[in-house]
Order: C-alpha cells, then sequence, then structure tokens
C-alpha cells in the first residue's frame, strides 16, 4: 500500500465514451465506413462539407443509436434534434460537427459493472448521436504545407456516453469500459476496438479528500485524454490519482478555488504519465444552433418497445440469472457473462446435458477459454460442441478418469475427435476401476516408499500424495483417482496399525 | 433577331415544332448576351461550349423522335449560387473564384433532363448576401431599365439577364427577397417558393433556413413552366416536402373565384415610396374589379421581422461559411504562418466586407451570453410572424403589397448605408422567416420609367394560388409587355 492509499479519501471520476456504430455507410452520407482504406477515398461532397453538399440522416445508425440507449438503460425521447457544434480544426471539413446539444435522443440510463465487490450501477448522463471527425496525419503548426488529412472517418455514426461522476476507481474505470464494449458489441452496435480507435474515452477525474476540519477538498479536475486501451485507462487513473493527491499536499490547490481550472492532460503510454497540455481558461465556446439541414427525428413508444423487446437478455441480467440457476459462484458467473451470450449458450447447453453445471463453469472458465485464446477463435466456431463437452464430463465422472488425462481427452476431441469414448481409446485410455488390481498396485507402492509411510505415521498427511503419485505413474494416470484415494488410505492405516500389532 | 423576346413556352413549341433547332436558338441567345451583357453585365460566366453541347444533344433527341423535356430548347441562366459539374461556381466571391464543383445541384439536373440549355451563371451579391449586387466580388450588374441604377439583389444578375431579354427563363435564390426585389426592380416576374418546394442540393449555403430556389421569367406561365420542373421532393435535401406537384402552368390560368385579398397596413408605413404606393393601389383596384374582395389585415410582428432575418440568417451564415478557411478547397491564402494564420488569412483575402460583417454577426450572436438575448429570441419572433400570417391566411387567401419599398435605386447610393440597404427588403423578408411562398409582378412604372412590383404571399405550398392570382393581374395588364429601351 502507498502512502496516499492510506488516507482515506474518495476519487471521483467521469467519463466521456465515444463509439463508431457498426453500419455500412456513414451518419449523413452513403460513404462505407470500413475501417483501413486509403486514405480519402470513402469520401462524397457531403461528408467533404463542400458547398451545397446537404446531410441526409442514416436511419439505421439511428436505430442502431436507439437499440445501445435502451441497452444503457436510457429514456429515449420521442422528439430529438440536430445542433451544430462550431469550431475550427482541419479534421472537421465543414467547420462544425453536426452532434446534439440540448435535445439528445436519450438521457438518464445507468451501466451496471462488477469491479470484483459486486454488482454497481453507475450513472448515465446522456447518451447522444454526432458525426465523427476526420483524422489528422500531422501536427497542426508545421507551416500548413505538409499537413494531410484523411477524411475517411469523417462523419461516420460516433455514440457518445456520457456518465455521471460515480466510477469511484481505476478499477472500476476499467470494469465500466469493459462492460460497455461486452454490451455493444453483443448488440452489434460497436466493435468498439480501442486501437483502431472505434472505442475512445476520455476520463476527468479528481479526488474528494476529507480535511481535519470536517470539510471535503476537491482536488482540480483534470480531463485525461489520448488513452488507447482499457489497461493504459486503468494506468492513468492510478497513475492521476497519485499525482493528485501529492500535488494537493504540496499545494493544496482546490476545485473552486479563483484560478483553479479544468486542465486537460494527455497520457503518455511510454513514460506512464499524464501531461497537462493546456488550461481551459474557460469553456469553449461551441455556438450550438439547431442544424437546420437536418428534420428532427421523432420516435413512437412503440418503436422503443419493438427495440427494447429485441434486446434479449443483457450481461447484467445473466450475471445475476447464473448463479441463481445452476448455483455457480459470482465469480465464474462474471467470468461466462464477459464471454458473450454465445458462450453462455454454449454454457448452458452444456450444463443441461451433462447435469454439472458446476464442472461445466470449470471447464469453460478455463480450459475451453484458453484453447480459445490460443486459437483466437469465437466460441460458435469451436471445434467441440457443447454436446461433445457434455459427453467427456459425463465420461470423467463415469470413469473417474485424473484432470491430466481428461486434459488429453479433451486436446483429442479438440483435434477433432467426436466422442469422449472414441478419443480415449485412441489415447489408449483404459480406466482401471478394478479394487483387487489397483489394491495390489497401491501395496507395492506403499512397500517401495517406507520414509513417505514413516511420515504418514507422523501425521503427515500430505505424504499420501508422493504414493498417490507413484500409483499413477505406474498406472500411467488411468487408475480411478477416487477409487485410489480410497484404498491407499485403508491400507495405511492398515499398514499403521499392523506395525502397532507387530 | 427577335427570339430572345419571345416567351419560353413560345421557344419550345417553335423547336418542337421544328421552326427552330435548339442550335440555333442558342446562338441566337449567346448573340443576344454578347451584345447587351457588355453594359448589363448580367453574367459572371457564359457557358458556350457546354450550351451548344446540350443544344446538340437536345437536337438529336429530336431528331430521334423522342420525347422532349417541358424546357426542350430554351435557355436558362443560373445564379452561380448553384453548383454545376465542372463549370466555375463562385457565389460572387473570391473565396471560390477557382472552385468548381465535382456535381450538379438538383435544379441543375432537373433542368438537364427537362432539356434546358444552360447558358452560364449570373452575377450576384457575394454569398447572396445583399439586395444590389455591389456586393459581388467581380462587378455591379446594372438595371436594363436604368444603368445607373441597380438590378436589385442578390439575384440581380438572373433577374437583369431575363430583363434585359438576354435569357427567357433563369434561375435566382431567395434568403430574404432575393428573387423577388430584383423582379421587382427589373420589371418581370420572380417567385420564391415555400420552404421545402424546391430541393436546396447543391445550392450553396447562406441562411439555411431561409434560402428557397425559384424561377425569373418575363410572365406568369413562364415562371410557372419553370417552377414544375425544378420543383418536388428529393430525397438528397431533408428539408424538401414530399409533395406531389401541381400541373402549374394549367392551373394558373383558371382565375381564382372568390377571392379574398388580405392587405397588411404594416406594408404601408413610412418609407415606402409614394409612386410605388399609388401602383399597388391601383392594383388591388383593378382585383376589385375582378370581383375580389379587399381585407384590411394586421402582420404586427412583421415590424421585428428585418432584425429578427438579420439574427437568424447570419447566424446560420456565420456557420455555413465555417467551410471557406483555405484547407480543403477554394482560395487559400499563400502566405502564411501556421493553421490559425492561415485561416485568417485565407479568409481576410478571400471574403468581402458585407460578407465579414454578418459572419461577425453571426457569430456574435450564437455566442454564450448573446446567444438567448439574440439568437434564441429570433427564434420566438420567427414564431410569432407565422402564427400572425397563420391568421391572416385563415380568411384570406392571399397577401399583397409592395415588393420593395422605394423603385430600383442608384448604384452606390446605399453602399455606404448597410442598414438602409437591409431595409430594402423589409416586405419580403417576413415571407422567408415564416416559410411562405412568395411572387413578384410587375404592376407600373414611376414617372421616370422605372418598374414596380407587386408582391403576392400565399400560405405554405399555394404556389398555384399564387400563380392563379398573378395571371388574373396580368390578364388585365400589359405592365409585362414593356421592354427596357
Ligand atoms: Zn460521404
Amino acid at each position: 500500500m502507498t502512502w496516499s492509499e492510506s488516507i482515506s479519501y474518495r476519487t471521483v471520476i467521469g467519463l466521456e465514451v465515444h463509439v463508431q456504430l457498426l453500419t455500412r455507410t456513414k451518419l449523413f452520407c452513403g460513404c462505407s465506413t470500413t475501417f483501413g482504406q486509403p486514405p480519402n477515398s470513402a469520401t462524397c461532397p457531403v461528408c467533404l462539407g463542400l458547398p451545397g453538399a446537404l446531410p441526409v440522416m442514416n436511419r439505421r445508425a439511428f436505430d442502431l443509436a436507439v437499440k445501445a440507449a435502451l441497452a444503457l438503460n436510457c429514456r429515449v425521447a420521442g422528439f430529438t434534434k440536430w445542433d451544430r457544434k462550431n469550431y475550427f480544426y482541419p479534421d472537421l471539413p465543414k467547420n462544425y460537427q453536426i452532434s446534439q446539444y440540448d435535445l439528445p435522443f436519450s438521457e438518464e440510463g445507468w451501466l451496471e459493472i462488477d469491479a470484483g465487490q459486486g454488482p454497481r450501477r453507475i450513472g448515465l448522463i446522456r447518451v447522444h448521436l454526432e458525426e465523427d471527425a476526420g483524422k489528422l496525419l500531422h501536427d497542426e503548426n508545421g507551416g500548413g504545407q505538409a499537413s494531410r488529412v484523411d477524411l475517411n472517418r469523417a462523419g461516420t455514426p460516433l455514440l457518445e456516453i456520457v456518465s455521471k461522476p460515480e466510477v469511484a476507481s481505476p478499477e472500476e474505470t476499467r470494469a465500466y469500459l469493459e462492460e460497455i464494449r461486452l454490451l455493444l458489441r453483443e448488440l452489434g452496435v460497436s466493435d468498439c476496438e480501442m486501437q483502431e480507435g472505434s472505442l475512445r474515452c476520455d476520463a476527468n477525474i479528481n479526488l474528494h479528500i476529507p480535511q481535519a476540519d470536517g470539510s471535503v477538498a476537491a482536488t482540480p479536475i483534470v480531463e485525461v485524454k489520448n488513452l488507447n486501451s482499457v489497461a493504459a485507462v486503468e494506468r492513468a487513473m492510478r497513475y492521476e490519482t497519485q499525482r493528485q493527491f501529492e500535488q494537493f499536499q504540496k499545494d493544496g490547490k482546490k476545485w473552486g478555488e479563483p484560478g483553479v481550472h479544468k486542465a486537460t492532460a494527455g497520457w503518455d503510454e511510454n513514460s506512464r504519465t499524464t501531461r497537462i497540455q493546456r488550461r481551459k481558461e474557460e469553456a469553449a465556446d461551441y455556438r450550438y444552433f439547431p442544424e437546420p439541414d437536418l428534420v428532427p427525428v421523432t420516435v413512437s413508444a412503440a418503436r422503443v418497445d419493438e427495440v427494447r423487446a429485441e434486446l434479449g437478455e443483457l450481461p447484467a441480467a445473466q450475471r445475476a440469472r447464473l448463479p441463481a440457476q445452476y448455483g455457480l459462484s459470482a465469480y465464474d458467473a462474471g467470468v461466462l457473462t464477459r464471454q458473450g451470450r454465445a458462450f453462455v449458450a454454449y454454457f448452458e447447453e452444456a450444463a443441461r446435458l451433462c447435469g454439472d453445471a458446476k464442472e461445466t463453469a470449470n471447464w469453460l472458465a478455463n480450459d475451453v477459454l484458453q484453447a480459445l485464446n490460443e486459437s483466437k477463435q469465437a466460441i460458435r466456431y469451436f471445434p467441440i460442441s457443447a454436446a461433445g463437452l457434455a459427453d467427456l464430463i459425463g465420461e470423467i465422472k463415469a470413469t473417474g478418469l485424473n484432470k491430466q488425462r481428461s486434459r488429453e481427452v479433451f486436446a483429442e476431441m479438440l483435434a477433432g475427435c467426436p466422442s469422449a469414448k472414441q478419443a480415449m481409446d485412441k489415447l489408449g485410455i483404459k480406466v482401471i476401476a478394478d479394487r483387487d488390481q489397483l489394491a495390489d498396485i497401491v501395496r507395492r507402492a506403499i512397500a517401495a516408499n517406507p520414509t513417505a509411510v514413516a511420515d504418514f505415521k507422523k501425521g503427515k498427511t500430505k505424504a499420501a500424495d508422493a504414493i498417490k503419485g507413484a500409483v499413477m505413474r505406474e498406472t500411467k494416470g488411468m487408475a480411478r483417482t477416487e477409487l485410489v484415494q480410497e484404498i491407499l488410505l485403508e491400507e495405511l492405516h492398515r499398514a499403521g496399525s499392523d506395525a502397532d500389532r507387530g | 433577331m427577335a427570339m430572345m423576346d419571345t416567351s419560353a413556352a413560345e421557344i419550345r413549341q417553335l423547336f418542337v415544332g421544328g421552326q427552330a433547332s435548339a442550335r440555333e436558338i442558342t446562338h441566337s441567345c449567346l448573340e443576344v448576351i454578347r451584345q447587351r451583357d457588355g453594359n448589363i453585365k448580367a453574367f459572371l460566366h457564359v457557358d458556350e461550349a457546354g450550351a451548344l453541347d446540350q443544344a446538340r444533344l437536345v437536337d438529336e433527341k429530336r431528331a430521334r423522335g423522342e420525347a422532349l423535356g417541358q424546357l426542350a430548347g430554351v435557355p436558362v441562366a443560373l445564379k452561380d449560387v448553384l453548383c454545376v459539374r465542372g463549370q466555375p461556381t463562385t457565389c460572387g466571391s473570391k473565396i471560390l473564384a477557382s472552385f468548381t464543383p465535382p456535381y450538379d445541384a438538383h435544379v441543375v439536373a432537373r433542368l438537364r433532363q427537362a432539356d434546358a440549355i444552360l447558358v452560364g451563371k449570373t452575377n450576384m451579391d457575394e454569398f447572396a448576401m445583399g439586395s444590389s449586387t455591389e456586393n459581388s466580388a467581380y462587378h455591379t450588374t446594372r438595371n436594363p431599365w436604368d444603368l445607373e441604377r441597380t438590378p436589385g439583389g442578390s439575384s440581380g444578375g438572373s433577374a437583369a439577364a431575363v430583363a434585359a431579354g438576354e435569357v427567357p427563363l433563369a434561375i435566382g435564390s431567395d434568403t430574404g427577397g432575393s428573387i423577388r426585389q430584383p423582379a421587382g426592380l427589373c420589371g418581370i416576374v420572380g417567385m420564391k417558393p415555400s420552404y421545402g418546394r424546391v430541393s436546396r442540393f447543391g445550392l450553396i449555403a447562406y441562411g439555411s433556413s431561409l434560402d428557397q430556389i425559384g424561377p425569373f421569367a418575363r410572365n406568369i406561365a413562364d415562371a410557372a413552366l419553370l417552377l414544375a420542373c425544378v420543383a418536388g421532393h428529393d430525397a438528397r435535401d431533408s428539408t424538401s416536402v414530399e409533395r406531389a406537384v401541381p400541373a402549374y402552368a394549367q392551373m394558373s390560368e383558371q382565375p381564382l373565384r372568390p377571392l379574398t385579398i388580405g392587405v397588411p397596413r404594416e406594408f404601408f408605413g413610412a418609407g415606402l415610396d409614394g409612386e410605388v404606393e399609388k401602383a399597388v393601389r391601383a392594383a388591388l383596384e383593378v382585383y376589385q374589379g375582378l370581383g375580389a374582395t379587399i381585407r384590411d389585415v394586421s402582420l404586427p410582428h412583421t415590424r421585428f421581422a428585418v432584425a429578427a432575418y438579420y439574427l437568424v440568417a447570419t447566424a446560420e451564415a456565420s456557420s455555413n461559411l465555417a467551410r471557406y478557411d483555405g484547407g480543403h478547397f477554394g482560395r487559400r491564402a499563400t502566405m502564411f504562418d501556421n493553421l490559425i494564420d492561415m485561416y485568417c488569412r485565407s479568409r481576410g483575402e478571400g471574403f468581402g466586407a458585407e460578407v465579414k460583417r454578418r459572419i461577425m454577426l453571426g457569430t456574435h450572436v450564437l455566442s454564450s451570453g448573446y446567444r438567448d438575448a439574440y439568437y434564441v429570441k429570433a427564434l420566438k419572433v420567427r414564431r410569432l410572424i407565422k402564427q400572425d400570417f397563420d391568421e391572416v391566411f385563415n380568411n384570406c387567401d392571399v397577401i399583397i403589397g409592395p415588393t420593395s419599398p422605394t423603385p430600383a435605386f442608384k448604384l452606390g447610393e446605399k453602399v455606404g448605408d448597410p442598414l438602409a440597404m437591409y431595409l430594402s427588403d423589409v416586405y419580403t423578408i417576413s415571407a422567408n422567416l415564416a416559410g411562405l411562398p412568395g411572387i413578384s409582378i410587375p404592376c407600373g412604372f414611376t414617372g421616370s420609367g422605372l418598374p414596380i412590383g407587386l408582391q403576392i404571399l400565399a400560405a405554405p405550398f399555394e404556389e398555384q394560388k399564387l400563380l392563379q392570382v398573378a395571371r388574373m393581374f396580368e390578364r388585365e395588364t400589359d405592365w409585362h409587355d414593356r421592354r427596357p429601351g
């Protein structure tokens, strides 16, 4: 624990997340939104902002945005309009962005996150739709001549999700972003790739530090930008927490005092520090006004119900249902849910077929997940079907096959073997379940390991494991584990009492 | 050649009937422009090659016996505010001196489909900001009735070209009166359709919620013909309305009976020229003679119209014109130190004084701390003005008054007094704020021979009513037959 963490204070984080919607075409023109096309190839007079060109709303983008807002538990407005946000920047061809100002299409929602301390709701102020800007391929201070702008991205539909300042730690920041990513990917709203910029995050952070006089001092708010991965956001929040605490000890500057302004900082992933870029002396004046080139949008209550009905079960509901229905731990439920709906569906089918949800969850959370990660596959392309996994689990239970050999069978099935039995045959696995045969092997092992036996007698029950290991080696892992355990204890006790008598 | 004093409908008839080829018509049109435009200076750019190409295509079409468009063989001039693929489109500004759009405006595409011959681009006040063409970065157009006077603006080039007989038809745009005022000052017919009637796609924006494209012609039938060609829904303009386009030309021949005319007392107050008032009153008597009921009505909030207009229009303009920064297209300053300097110099050198004035005004009225007092209040006034009109139209078919308070003023007369210039649009502006259709038709001349315009306004999407009422007057009078000397 660092010294700053030893003093209790509250971290207050508000997140502004932008996600690009997964539409084929842009928000106000028919240009393609495919990532990675040659610079400026996916452009037209509308997204280039040429004189006389006019925007036309992409209804699919709007519908997708409504879907996201409902999944984020927002109230969707029956009437919404577009506004122009005016500012000069070379990545913005019209020098205004079509966005939403005073009547966003949705407001007042929440996102349930679980950062390890149980589910918690983070309030959302609003979710609105706007057009993305282009990409600047050069700094703007080089005299202009050498600047390059790629406008392929200009006009891509962008959802802005603004949280209340209710995120309370770097860990929660991570959980929040991961939850948004999970939710929006599951709904097909966005692919949320931070590396490609389809999910972007700015974080406003400060600390509320209790003072000796009973008051609470708030440190100056810093808006951290240039956060390119979830891990970077978490690191930046951790760094900034520490920095603000230390700074406060040094200068005692508080938010709200004269001369204290919100600052913008860039996160430098190399040095893992934030760098104050500029002070925001006053809020930028974007001169918002209603976009006269677009008509307001109306959304009927029936349409909202329709979209809501299409949402299906969302992650938060799944996380609550899995423990209740299957007796899973909250942790396991979290692991399964985090993999998405298809993964949960796979789990549910396998659990139903084999009748052991806990064991199914174990296999999925460990071996299956690891295999998927290694092959970078989605569950729907996984070579072992849910029925196959259920078959494996059933076979292991029936035969008492140990973990190590079970994994070999799993690997064989992964390589294409259609059933657990066939895989075992192929591997030459024949579980020894004959009591007399095993008792024989156990007795020989006891005889060969006098030291272990002696330790066991001294009360070191762990010593029995060494003998068990010897049995497993002898049987090439094919001995039925519980039976070996049972016989071994019997034999050891008998050996003990024999010795006493002798 | 007398061809150019012929109406559009007659020219089409001559062409379709085989008495003239599109090539002959086009040549004669270009010849008239060569003869007359040296004095008038209506055109910024005459597209001889393009016009002759189009004439050839239309002649071939006729030779093949194909169906011919509504404007087959008819020369049409375009205000330089409309984008034409591959043609200079300057909007009267230096900043767009080198701009050639890669696409046709919707209206231009419609005209091509109608087999019209597009002869060139006409002069205008820079970015349609002005009432005299004196704000054009290129030259000033002269009124064919008196070369010392303005043709009006901002569509002064289109109005002058039609009045001078250089073309039978022209397209203009009207944000606060920019079609009706020059039509009135040039003694021709000019119409601003309802907001949403004609697609603005390809119209370089000034005040997007006010801008509307409309026709200039020398008579009602021609205006109706041109309107019918360009009106109608276009999916590329979200504000264009999905409504069937009536057969304007045919319907305008049908007199409107019974007819109730509202005459707003606010349109006859201080500032109205005596001769103009006399001509307008006389016109009302003509309608009375035709059995119309004349009603004295009031539009109390129109006295705030000019103020509200200059807040709304400039606010929108400040944003619409932000894209002219020297970055992506148009003129860029040659010397600059950094990005901001490039913006400042490109815009400083590229825009004229009036455009800068309006950008600054618009920027100011949207700024935080001023937005509510100016922009938001102007929107309220706008709603009140609309309500005033709604009430009058409950009891009246049309509203009639003068188009402009004075006949054409002398060039240079109001250049130093922007407010006086703004008041030139005092009667036309409220129709833009309310989204109404309006038309100006010739209704007389001053003692010194300057034309006087009569403005008729109707409820939204009642263009056919306007045309019917206008045509009733035209049939009774011969003002529209007079030609400048
Ligand atoms: Zn585009």
